[in-house]
Formats: structure tokens, C-alpha cells, sequence
């Protein structure tokens, strides 16, 4: 009988074979995803870094949940508050004029023709009426976080699992939720949240959240939806369920982890796209509303002021492009983990065994 | 002395890869005349297809190629991109494997010669119709007036493929190159266009350089043969020289590797397995694909009829088409029947509810055609071998474990390639992952769809020895569906032939390969190419006569 390919081939092998040994413990599928997203460094950073500016932004000013009085409130370490106003503090650091109050942050020691490092009172100067800037910013930040994570979750979820029972079962289920999708698609979310704030008035920024959270899913849903539909056509599928897999599990098992290239790509550009809606609905004055502040808020008040008092653009925007980034990168890291074929590290063991088959061959 | 078309000398390709470069094709040297045809024969990755695209600069990007090409005496590497392209089509043709994906499906086949003639040639819109009218009633698909306005997707496979060489044709080029121009097609109409593929040399005068892996069809076909392993030249002689004396060792491995019909002896059948009732009970089986909005529904299966017993391995044989496959998927329930009864150890499972089903699950396997498909590209292969175990709830943590490298060891795959995912692996150990994770929880019945046709000759060989070691241990049956009539033969007990969604013939081995009663049969048989070329020009000959 002939000799397999497979197996004259790698002589490569024989030598890994003494390295693999080792490695015969199987691991499973989720094992593997995290010990590889573990592994990705840029997606690890941000996932500190994200991690980092969650807790700085959020204990800086202080969390309250529950309802305004009675509600567990934790206190924060930063001395103002966004309704504190302190307008000898504010002269003190003016600048331009006095129209606002100038930045105390100094990064740069005495050596460097600088003042030496020191926070100063308004790390980030005040505005126009002597509120510090750095507890609107840290407030701004927090709303917008909350607002991120809230449309983010809501969005992903809903459109994941509409297009993935959608593209799955096809046929009158597909009709009616494709069907349902296109009603939300047509509704502009813009107008129900200033209706419903004209109506209602303020209600803070979690329902806010949930409300875009659930204008927010369609163009996901349609994605997964397709991705979906060339999926359960493949042969793995009939094998997973001659194995005996259950609907549920060919889904979220078997289908799901081969569209997650799609849905982290659409999750990340609805996570940056729920900052800007936030921002618009809440010009509209539903959601946050001054004296409470969002990023997106201080940006849009501030823009005219870029020429004298940059900072007030500066701070807010430094913070959007920074958790943009952040949540960008571990998306990277997310589709890296759960694709098999992206190999971004090569291993000392590719390495070597790529230079034996140069050394072969050659 | 014929004209020298194609003279091929020191000719190396390679890729820039990750920052090396990988050799594809090593120190090449082949002449072509005209009239003559050349085959380059190897396995996939043998870098046949490369060598083939680097003689016109199809190549990929990353591709750095050296040496010397020329046709018709013009030097082709170095030269000006414009005159490479003035020389495709014109000295230089291409026929590629996928008629389907090579013609443009949003043009009439008409057009798209057309477009051809009128790049090469000062012709008017008229005489290029009036030409490729010519053109399409050589390549003899019917009709030619009709099919000029036809679009790729209102032909068959093998018509396609004529208008793919009917395209290829328009600018009667000295040289046309055939990369695996039979591959994507059935016996019969494989055997169709290399008779016309001959003709046409024949009637042309062209030299023909001919890639393809099938030994059947070089035995066919060429005048000479290019062994090539690796990106070296293994052997280059003539026909007969490489099927009667090959004399490097790969080039005999290969040949013996291709299964011959009538060469195996016949598989017995245990004797404790005789008079057990069968394990699979299709009764005048009607299967139906349902009508999709305007399409109306289709009926691929008529009135199917077919035992399986313990222990038998049943060859279910027939074009493509012919509704094996579907068949293959209605058997352990993957699809609903309209009309008739299945019976599947026992139990009735024609309406069959979910639990049913599940119950069933446990006593069938199925292997796929296609191992790149057939493996969730995302599961590491212990798991996806390991999820039938687990989900039946026979085992699992470290009993599972224990299980999976079990199969890994019956299929002979070391067992740290359990944490590896199927694209790192071979097209052959893919299918190896197949039939371990079909075998899992030791099934009654396993049902092979087409396993061998996605692999090369000697890792064919390979596995179906694999899988007739594990047929003898674990005595399941198995439904082996197959276009290939040699494979049946190595493996099967008995036969059934399949034309349009019914049975033609069934019966043991030996009386459908040496006495099939059906026309039909005899065709199918008669179309398989044999390598060798002596034989084959017999056989050619006994099948024109035939007709």
C-alpha cells in the first residue's frame, strides 16, 4: 500500500511531537477563546485601561443608585461637586480674561520650564460660571459609560438573538421577525425620545439608555441574520445534529462563534454610535439634561470655545476617542480569540519549524 | 518535426510568505509540440496548478517566478505586461476546474465569447456572433442558435464546461492549458468532453497541457506525463514509458494507488452477521424538496426501495443529481419523506418525532463529503469528535477525555491533535476527524457521503483501508454513497445503482461490475477511465461502439 502523505510530509512533526506531548490534556472551546484573548496584548491593555478609567471616572465623583433620597449613596474623593460653584477658586486660576478658569494640571516638573507637578485646586479649570471641570467631566463620563454599556448590552443581545432565530429557522419565523425589524427600522428614534421627554420630562440616563438600547439592534439583527443563513447550510451543522444537538445548542455553540467577526464589528460601531445619540437626544432635552452633564453634552456646549479655552473641548474629548479606542481593541481581541485562523504571534515553535522547511526545501 | 509551442527551462516559482520565501515549483524543464499532449500529474499542493498560472503571470502577488518560458519562441518571463496579456487568449487558453465560477454568471455564454473574439481580433459585432455560433456548435452543445443567449446557470455542468472551451477556442490558441477540466464533472460526462477535447486536438492541431491528478484521464488523454511531487520534477517520459516502466518509486506509489474496477477481491460477509434482520428498511421511499416561493417543489426521490444488514457495507452509486446524497440524509432522519416507510433499527421512524430521533442518533453516524465543511471551523477536533458522546450523556470530564483519544488512536491520528482545529489540518486527517466523531458512540449504521472524493489518490487509498480495519472490527453497516465506481468495488458487498431519484439496478458487487443488466449500468461503467493506455484505448473504442 501507498505511503500516506500525511504522513511522509512532516518530518517537521516528529519534533513538535516531543514538545506537543505534553499538551494532550483536550481543552475545550471556551478554554481556548480566553486563553487566546488573554494572549492578545493590545486587547488586554484596553481592557485595563477601560477597566481603569471605569473605576476612576465612577468613584471620582461618587455612585448613587437607587432612588434620589434613601437610595445607597457612596461618596466620592474629589472635593467638588458639578453643582458646586466656586467662583474664587475660579478667579484664582482664571485666565483669557477671566471668562473661564484655567487648568491648575501641571504635568511638566520645574526642570522642564514647568511649575513643577501639582494638581492644583481645578486640575481641569472651571467654566464659564466657576463649576471645577474635572467633576463635570468625571460626571459626563460616567453618564456616558452607563450609556455605552446599557445600548451596547440591550443592542447586541436583541440583535444577535432576532437574527440568529431569524436566519435559523427561516420560513414564517424569519418573515415575521425580519417583518418587526423593519418596523423598528422605520421609526426614528430621535423623535420618539424627544416626544417621550416632552411628554415625561427628564428621567435620567438609564432609561435612556434603554430606550436607544432598543432602537439600536436592527442593523445587528440583519447582519447576524445573513451570516446566519450561509451558516446553518453547512455540513457541520447536519453533523452536529446527527450528534444529537439540540436547536439551542447548534445556535449558540455551533453557529454563533463562527458570526462573531460580524457582530463584534456592528457591536463596536453601535457602541460609538450610542455615544452620539445620547448626545443628540440629549440637546433635544430628553435624558441628560444640564445642571447633570454627559460627554457628549459638554463637547456639544463647548465646541464655540475651542479658540480661547481648548481644555473645555480637550478633557471630554480625550475621554470619548480613549474608551472608543478601548472598546475597538478588545473587539479586535474578541474576533482574534474566536477565529482559529488569525495567528498574530508566532511562536518560537512556528518559527523553528518554518526554518526547517526553508532548510529542507532549499 | 512539429512545431515547438512550449518550451519550458529552468523554471522556478516562489511565494514570499511571512517574510520567506517557500518554493512552489523547483527547476522545471518540458517542451509542448503541437498536436502533443502534456500531463502534469501530482497531488494536491504538488504545485501542478502554480505551475501552470506561472506560465502566463496569473500568479498571485507574492509569487516571484525566474527561468525561462516561451511560446511560439517568444521569451514570456520579463516580458511587457502588454504583451503577456496580448498573448493570453490568443497563443495561450485557459480551461479551469469550476465551469461555474469561471464564466462570468451575469453574461449570456454568447457575450462572453464574443467579448473574447473582439479583444483579440478587428471583427465586427455580427461576424463575432456568427463566429462564436461556430465556436459553440463545435464544443456540440445543442442547440447552438438558443444557448448563445444563455446564461451560465440555464446549463448543465458539462455543457458549461464546453462553452468554457468553446471560449477558450475562439482565437484557435497554439496552446491551451486544461487545469482539471473533468474534476467538477460525472463519469459520463467526463468521458463526453475528453472525447471532444480529443477531437478537437485532433481538428485543431493545438498542444494541450493537461493538469489534473486523475490517472484515468492521463492514461486517456496524453502523449506525455510530468510526475511532479512537491515542486520537483519526479518523472517526465512518455505515456507508456511512465504507466508500463515507471521508474521512480513516487511515481509507482501513485499508480498503485489508484483503485482499479474488478482488481479487489470480494469482501465476505461474517457468517455470525448472516440472517439478522436488516438494520436499514427503505420501503418505496418518495422524498420531496418543497416548493420555494415560484419554484415549484421538486421530487429528487421516487419510489426507493433498499435493505441494509448488519455488518454490509451497500455501495449506492449514480451521477450527480441522481438523488444519492438525499437518499443518504432521509436514512437516519435528516430529512422528511413524503411517501413510503424507513425503518432504522427497528424503529419507524418515516413521521418521526424528536424523540425518536434523538433515540436514533445514537445508532447512526454520517460522514461527509466535504471535511473542510463538514468540521465546525471553531471547535477545537477533540470537542467536535467528543460532542455526540456528550451529548447522549454517555460521558463526560475525563472519561470523555479518555474516549476521544480512544478514537483518535482507532483513526490513527496522535492524540495531541485533539486540541487543534480543523484548518491545521490535512484534507485526509480531516476526514479521519469525520469518521472518529461518526464512529463516537459505535453506531448500527454508518452512512458515507462521497468521503473519498475531496482527497487525493493515495490518501484515498489510505483511507479506505482505514475504514474497512475499522468495518471489520466494529461490524456496523454502512451506506457508502459514491460517484466512483472503483471505490465501490474495493469496498462494497453489494450495489445499487441510482438514475434520477430511483433505482436502476441492485445486486452483490461481482454482478453489477461484470454482468449490470441495465443500459444505463453499463454506461456508468463503461465511461470509468482505467489507467492504463493501452486498455483505455479499448474501452474507448468498445464505448463509441456502444453508443
Amino acid at each position: 500500500m501507498s505511503k500516506p502523505r500525511e504522513e511522509n510530509m512532516p518530518v517537521i512533526e516528529k519534533n513538535e511531537n516531543e514538545i506537543a506531548n505534553r499538551e494532550t490534556v483536550g481543552r475545550s472551546q471556551r478554554e481556548i477563546i480566553i486563553n487566546r484573548f488573554v494572549k492578545h496584548k493590545a486587547a488586554m491593555g484596553s481592557l485595563f485601561t477601560l477597566i481603569f478609567i471605569v473605576i476612576f471616572v465612577f468613584s471620582a465623583t461618587g455612585l448613587n443608585l437607587g432612588p434620589k433620597k434613601g437610595g445607597l449613596s457612596i461618596p466620592g474623593w474629589w472635593k467638588y461637586k458639578i453643582t458646586d460653584i466656586d467662583p474664587e477658586g475660579a478667579i484664582a486660576a482664571s485666565c483669557n480674561g477671566g471668562v473661564t478658569g484655567c487648568p491648575t494640571l501641571d504635568l511638566a516638573p520645574s526642570f522642564m520650564d514647568g511649575d513643577g507637578i501639582r494638581f492644583g485646586d481645578h486640575p481641569f479649570g472651571t467654566d464659564i460660571i466657576g463649576t471645577d471641570y474635572f467633576a463635570l467631566v468625571m460626571r459626563g463620563a460616567q453618564q456616558s459609560i452607563t450609556v455605552m454599556l446599557i445600548v451596547g448590552f440591550l443592542g447586541v443581545t436583541i440583535g444577535t438573538t432576532i437574527g440568529a432565530i431569524a436566519g435559523y429557522f427561516g420560513g414564517m419565523v424569519d418573515a415575521v421577525l425580519m417583518r418587526l425589524t423593519d418596523m423598528f427600522l422605520v421609526t426614528p428614534t430621535i423623535i420618539i425620545g424627544s416626544l417621550i421627554g416632552f411628554r415625561y420630562g427628564n428621567f435620567g440616563v438609564v432609561p435612556l439608555a434603554i430606550l436607544l438600547g432598543f432602537f439600536a439592534w436592527m442593523g445587528l439583527a440583519r447582519f447576524v441574520r445573513t451570516e446566519f443563513l450561509t451558516l446553518r447550510e453547512r455540513e457541520f451543522v447536519d453533523a452536529a445534529r446527527v450528534a444529537g444537538a439540540s436547536d439551542r445548542r447548534i445556535i449558540f455553540k455551533h453557529i454563533l462563534p463562527n458570526a462573531i467577526g460580524v457582530i463584534i464589528v456592528a457591536g463596536t460601531l453601535l457602541l460609538s454610535g450610542a455615544i452620539l445619540a445620547e448626545t443628540a437626544l440629549s440637546y433635544l432635552g430628553f435624558g441628560v439634561r444640564p445642571p447633570d452633564v454627559s460627554l457628549g453634552l459638554l463637547i456639544s456646549q463647548y465646541q464655540d470655545t475651542f479658540s480661547i479655552s481648548p481644555w473645555l473641548f480637550w478633557w471630554p474629548g480625550a475621554l470619548i476617542v480613549s474608551i472608543a479606542l478601548c472598546v475597538n481593541f478588545i473587539g479586535d481581541g474578541l474576533r482574534d480569540a474566536f477565529d482559529p485562523r488569525q495567528r498574530r504571534h508566532v511562536s518560537a515553535k512556528d518559527r523553528l519549524s518554518a526554518a526547517e522547511h526553508k532548510g529542507k526545501s532549499s | 518535426m512539429r512545431e515547438t509551442v512550449l518550451k519550458v527551462s529552468n523554471y522556478n516559482i516562489d511565494f514570499w510568505v511571512e517574510g520567506v520565501w517557500y518554493p512552489a515549483a523547483i527547476d522545471m524543464n518540458f517542451e509542448l509540440q503541437a498536436g502533443k499532449v502534456l500531463a502534469i500529474v501530482g497531488e494536491s499542493g504538488s504545485g501542478k496548478s502554480t505551475t501552470a498560472m506561472g506560465l502566463m503571470d496569473l500568479l498571485a502577488s507574492n509569487a516571484r517566478v525566474s527561468g525561462s518560458v516561451k511560446v511560439k519562441g517568444q521569451e514570456m518571463i520579463g516580458a511587457k505586461k502588454s504583451a503577456i496579456r496580448k498573448s493570453r487568449g490568443r497563443d495561450v487558453a485557459y480551461i479551469f476546474q469550476e465551469p461555474m465560477t469561471a464564466l462570468n454568471p451575469v453574461y449570456t455564454i454568447g457575450f462572453q465569447i464574443v467579448e473574447t473574439l473582439r479583444t483579440h481580433f478587428d471583427m465586427g459585432p455580427q461576424e463575432a456572433k456568427a463566429r462564436a455560433i461556430e465556436l459553440i456548435t463545435m464544443v456540440e452543445i445543442p442547440n447552438p442558435e438558443a444557448s448563445f443567449d444563455k446564461y451560465p446557470h440555464q446549463l448543465s455542468g458539462g455543457q458549461r464546461q464546453r462553452a468554457m472551451i468553446a471560449q477558450s477556442l475562439a482565437c484557435d490558441p497554439g496552446l491551451l492549458v486544461a487545469d482539471e477540466p473533468t474534476t467538477a464533472l460525472d463519469v459520463t460526462v467526463q468521458a463526453e468532453i475528453l472525447d471532444l477535447m480529443r477531437n478537437l486536438q485532433d481538428r485543431l492541431n493545438s498542444a494541450i497541457l493537461l493538469i489534473t491528478h486523475d490517472m484515468g484521464v492521463v492514461a486517456d488523454l496524453a502523449d506525455d506525463i510530468l510526475v511532479m511531487k512537491d515542486g520537483v520534477t519526479v518523472e517526465y517520459g512518455t505515456s507508456d514509458q511512465i504507466f508500463h516502466h515507471p521508474k521512480h518509486p513516487y511515481t509507482q506509489q501513485l499508480l498503485a494507488a489508484v483503485p482499479k474496477l474488478g482488481s479487489a477481491a470480494m469482501r465476505k460477509l461474517s457468517s455470525e452477521l448472516t440472517g439478522l434482520p436488516p438494520v436499514l428498511k427503505l420501503q418505496n421511499v418518495s422524498i420531496e424538496y418543497p416548493k420555494k416561493g415560484r419554484v415549484p417543489a421538486f421530487r429528487a426521490v421516487t419510489d426507493f426501495s433498499l435493505e441494509i444488514f448488519p455488518g454490509e457495507i451497500v455501495g449506492l452509486v449514480g451521477e450527480s443529481g441522481s438523488g444519492k446524497t438525499t437518499v443518504g440524509r432521509a436514512a437516519i432522519g435528516l430529512l422528511p419523506i413524503v411517501e413510503g416507510t424507513i425503518e432504522l433499527v427497528g424503529k419507524d421512524i418515516s413521521k418521526p418525532s424528536l424523540a425518536t430521533l434523538r433515540e436514533i442518533r445514537k445508532h447512526t453516524g454520517i460522514v461527509f463529503q466535504d471535511p473542510a465543511s463538514s468540521l465546525n471551523p471553531r471547535l477545537p477536533i477533540g470537542e467536535s469528535i467528543g460532542e455526540p458522546i456528550l451529548l447522549s450523556g454517555e460521558a463526560k470530564g475525563a472519561e470523555l477525555d479518555n474516549r476521544v483519544e480512544d478514537l483518535l488512536d482507532r483513526v490513527e491520528l496522535p492524540r495531541w491533535y485533539r486540541n487543534r482545529y480543523p484548518h491545521e489540518l490535512s484534507g485526509g486527517q480531516r476526514q479521519r476527524v469525520g469518521i472518529a466523531r461518526a464512529l463516537a458512540l459505535t453506531p448500527d449504521l454508518l452512512i458515507a457521503d462521497e468521503p473519498t472524493s475531496a482527497l487525493d489518490v493515495s490518501v484515498q487509498a489510505r483511507f479506505l483501508e482505514l475504514l474497512q480495519n475499522l468495518q471489520d472490527k466494529l461490524k456496523f453497516a454502512c451506506l457508502f454513497i459514491t460517484h466512483d465506481l472503483a471505490v465501490v468495488d474495493i469496498l462494497s458487498h453489494r450495489i445499487a445503482v441510482m438514475q434520477e431519484g430511483r433505482v436502476v439496478e441492485v445486486g452483490p458487487r461481482d454482478q453489477i461490475l461484470k454482468n449490470p443488466k441495465e443500459a444505463y449500468t453499463k454506461r456508468l461503467i463503461s465511461a470509468v477511465p482505467v489507467p492504463d493506455p493501452i486498455e483505455q484505448r479499448a474501452r474507448r473504442e468498445a464505448r463509441l461502439s456502444l453508443k
